[in-house]
């Protein structure tokens, strides 16, 4: 237990700002994890292996001597195509089916992902270095690296833009149509199976995005998916489904409250205080429903 | 009932025989055991109940670290004893060492079915989704929690203590595999008489529509708890023998593996059929036998491996070796199809 934190009135700036830039990130991801479970009504396991494997694809760029600012770019362009294989080979199946079997069949693609990529890319935790220095606050007691600031930046560009696109474009319209009522959609005309294939397409390229930032501002390894998909789970129960503004707030809350674990328990117990997060979420959630329930009664 | 008799005889004594006439396979034998228990520990909530959960490992992690710490604590300091990593500077005496494994394996058993108990009531009022990431959830922080505490070796292990020098290496095979096998058998006299009772029946009540049955008068929350801590009971049972059995203790390795044991047990439940009694001991064995196959002749592929199997058998046979079989041979499930109906249905489709 380390208090220090409540003493020193700077290191909460600084936790709090950190905590804020990397908690943006974590919204993009959620944002995706809304999208597919709006829409296809699937919770994706794999959410994390593939923000992961985005950030293979930058830290590949900059081993070939590209920047790997590039790859918010390049990422979500590769990953969007493996969005849709994943989809035509495995998802389109599980679609229409129970809840439980996504889970556990998208669990066998997070394995089998994260062994790929330990057998690809090395069990070696990597990061790309993107040079952009950093920035010095308030007589240099606050640090921030320039390319934190960079990764938020752009992970609220493109959230921006896919809002956007879902609002204004005719494949927008068909996807929020079948998030509404799949059936009626099919009525009307929409390829309901083509609009499942780019909402996972689009799904897997935001985790490209996402990954490509991760990689560039903290590090990468195949092992660490699992956390990212619990963290973009947990976001979406707590801000709920089709609640932007809420996924926006609750992924900076996420953030704020793993920087403050991360000094007062120690880094040992960060990706642990986010598991038990989740669990004290659900149950507290569960004791608000069930209130609710008697209320009703 | 003559003839299952009959069956059960054959199993027992080929189980009690297995490990003279096979000696090389002692310890493949005795994990096969261990998959079991918790295959069929897992069935009565995961398809009896229809509480899906990742999160079993946690007590089987538990019943881990409990035994072992039981067997170190009741002689020696536990401090210093992870502390030298496993060194030789405290030995058990084989009289220590039996009369520890047994309290051990107690404490191991009963804790977990307490834990069970006390956090039944917030966890399994989730309901299907998320009930399945809250137990992941907990079994992930369960293991990362224990990989950072101290009196039980943190991130650098447990050892559990070494067999005494009683007969060497092939007194501690058939130790351990005589140990998991007759948990074994009183796991199947236990759960084999509960799928002959009420409690059973309410299972699946609550498993079919938890709304029904309580509307029934069926006090759900009470059996669900109850279901759940039966399995937590075998689970921290399977996990003390286990620990014994492989001799180091890992948090995230070996106690609380969600990525294998706890995918594992789901797994062979559903390969063999949920919700039946020989489905899981059936995929068990099918999905030991296919696992040590890959393990050995793919090494370093085997989670590629895994991670195919889990979608295939997920995506193509949701129902299990039972279900296919109750498909094709519905007369031997007891029941009755009408010919003329199945021709009906056959030239329907």
């Amino acid at each position: 237990m380390d208090f220090m934190v409540f003493q020193y009135p700077m290191i909460t700036v600084q936790a709090c700002l950190d905590g804020i830039l990397l908690g943006v990130l974590f919204a993009l991801i959620a944002y995706g994890m809304a999208l597919q479970w709006g829409v296809m009504n699937i919770i994706n396991i794999a959410q994390g292996d593939l923000v992961i494997l985005g950030g293979y694809i930058a830290y590949f760029m900059y081993l070939y001597g590209i920047h790997p600012a590039w790859g918010v770019i390049v990422s979500p362009i590769i990953m969007y195509f493996v969005g849709v294989g994943i989809y035509k080979l495995v998802i389109n199946k599980v679609v229409d089916r129970d809840l439980f079997i996504s889970i556990l069949a998208t669990f066998g693609i997070s394995i089998l992902f994260m062994q790929l990529m330990n057998f690809a890319f090395g069990a070696d935790v990597v990061l790309a270095n993107s040079g952009y220095g950093t920035t010095f606050l308030f007589d240099s007691n606050v640090v921030l690296p320039n390319s934190k600031i960079f990764s938020a930046a752009i992970s609220i560009i493109f959230a921006i833009c896919l809002v956007i696109y879902m609002k204004k474009s005719k494949l927008g319209r068909a996807i929020r149509a079948t998030a509404q009522n799949a059936r009626a959609a099919k009525i009307l005309g929409v390829d309901t199976e083509k609009v499942y294939a780019a909402t996972f397409g689009i799904n897997a390229a935001l985790c490209g995005v996402a990954g490509a930032l991760i990689s560039i501002t903290f590090t990468i390894h195949p092992y660490m998916g699992l956390p990212y998909t619990i963290r973009s789970f947990m976001i979406v129960i707590v801000a709920g489904l089709g609640n932007l503004p809420g996924v926006a707030i609750s992924g900076m809350g996420l953030g704020v409250f793993e920087e403050f674990a991360d000094y007062i328990l120690g880094t040992e117990f960060r990706i642990g205080s986010v598991f038990l997060l989740l669990v004290l979420i659900l149950v507290y959630r569960r004791f608000k429903l069930s209130r609710k329930r008697e209320y009703l009664k | 009932m003559n003839k299952n008799i009959f069956l059960y005889t054959l199993i027992l004594v080929f189980g009690l025989a297995a490990p003279f006439i096979f000696p090389a396979f002692k310890v493949q034998l005795s994990i096969l055991c261990v998959l079991i228990i918790l295959a069929v520990t897992w069935n009565i909530q995961g398809g009896e109940m229809g509480y899906n959960s990742f999160g079993n490992i946690l007590f089987y992690g538990l019943g881990m670290y409990l035994c072992a710490s039981v067997q170190v604590g009741m002689f020696f300091p536990l401090a210093e004893w992870t502390e030298s990593g496993g060194e030789k500077t405290f030995v058990h005496t084989p009289k220590q060492f039996f009369q520890g494994i047994a309290f051990g394996l107690l404490v191991a058993a009963i804790v977990p079915t307490i834990v069970a108990g006390l956090i039944g009531y917030s966890i399994l009022g989730l309901r299907g989704h998320y009930f399945a990431i809250c137990t992941l959830g907990l079994g992930v922080a369960a293991g990362e929690i224990s990989g950072g505490i101290e009196i039980i070796g943190a991130g650098q292990g447990f050892t559990t203590p070494p067999f005494p020098d009683v007969g060497g290496l092939e007194a501690r095979g058939e130790f351990f595999y005589f140990c998991s096998f007759f948990a074994l058998v009183f796991t199947f006299i236990i759960i084999r008489a509960i799928y002959s009772t009420r409690f059973k029946l309410i299972l699946n009540a609550i498993r079919d529509n938890e709304d029904k049955a309580e509307a029934m008068g069926i006090e759900t929350m009470k059996y669900k708890i109850i279901g759940w801590m039966v399995s937590a009971f075998f689970c921290g049972l399977a996990g003390g023998i286990m620990g014994g059995l492989v001799g180091y203790i890992d948090s995230t390795d070996v106690a609380f593996d969600g990525r294998e044991m706890g995918v594992f047990m789901v797994l062979m439940a559903i390969l063999g059929g949920k919700g039946t009694l020989w489905g899981p001991i059936i995929g068990a064995t099918v999905f030991h036998i296919f696992k040590e196959g890959f393990w050995t002749f793919f090494l370093g592929w085997q989670y590629v491996a895994l991670g195919v199997l889990i979608v295939v058998i997920v995506i193509y046979f949701p129902e299990g070796i039972m279900g296919w079989l109750r498909e094709k041979y519905p007369e031997r499930f007891g029941e009755v199809v009408d010919e003329k109906d199945r021709k009906a249905q056959v030239e329907l489709k």
